[in-house]
């Protein structure tokens, strides 16, 4: 998983959680939710997806999705609250 | 049978996006249309993960089919920088991972032509999570390319070939 198999990570949903399931998952259960567009980047990768791509965040928690081309895609959550503050700068928050 | 071809193929580059490459068919239609597009003047490259690339590399020691390979995560990042664009992008979809970055590829390069070939045992289940702008080609295809060619030569307005 590049540079993020190197982070702290915890895997929210199941492999083989579909796309949808991941952004539905973020919007039901996080109270803060921000939305980017595919090609932003999180942990240095860049977002894949189907825009608005929800991040749910809870503190210094980030949780996003992580598309790779043969598992599908991860929902992570990572600890970073520098990352964490840098979307609420740059992302759009749900309103 | 015609052998002629429409005026106007004027895809000047092309980057065929590839996925998972656990089945089959997926290696043969590539190359089929590196082959194709390259003969009408396409800069071609392929993109994909590690292993789909070296199955590629191994299928065309000599790139005669496919001169350009570009590691999937460095294409996406030439493309969201703006260093990379094409007139055609192609990506092959066989499961939900697939149809994300294609729906990435639609967002990034929102002049090109975007078109998803979806194949694989369920690729209706696979399209109906499409819901962004792009051409659909749809086989049930795993081991059998030949549909799956001939629907190609249909939307691509290539004339029936035996190569």
């Amino acid at each position: 998983m590049g540079c993020i198999e190197n982070l702290k990570y915890e895997m929210i949903l199941p492999l083989g959680a579909s796309f949808r399931e991941c952004r539905e998952y973020v919007e039901k259960n996080f109270a803060e939710v921000w939305y980017v567009d595919p090609g932003y980047r999180i942990f240095d990768e860049y977002i894949i997806g189907l825009p608005p791509i929800a991040l749910g965040l809870d503190g210094g928690k980030i949780v996003f999705p992580y598309t790779k081309p043969c598992h599908g895609t991860y929902l992570l959550r990572i600890e970073d609250a520098d990352e964490a503050d840098r979307v609420r700068k740059t992302a759009r928050k749900k309103k | 049978m015609t052998t002629e071809e429409p005026a106007g193929h004027d895809i000047k580059n092309a980057i065929l996006l590839l996925g998972c490459p656990e089945v089959p068919v997926q290696m043969a239609i590539a190359l089929y249309m590196a082959h194709n597009l390259q003969k009408r003047g396409t800069v071609v490259l392929a993109t994909g993960n590690p292993s789909v690339l070296n199955l590629l590399k191994v299928s065309d020691p000599e790139k005669h089919y496919i001169p350009k390979m570009l590691v999937l995560e460095t294409c996406i990042e030439e493309v969201v920088k703006k260093k990379r664009d094409c007139d055609l992008c192609v990506v092959f979809a066989h499961n939900d991972a697939a149809i994300q970055y294609a729906a990435t590829m639609g967002y990034l390069l929102p002049k090109s032509r975007l078109v998803v070939i979806a194949f694989g045992r369920t690729p209706e289940v696979v399209v109906e999570t499409i819901t962004f702008p792009c051409e659909k080609i749809v086989d049930k295809a795993v081991h059998n390319p030949m549909q799956l060619k001939r629907k190609i030569n249909e939307a691509f307005g290539w004339a029936a070939s035996r190569t």
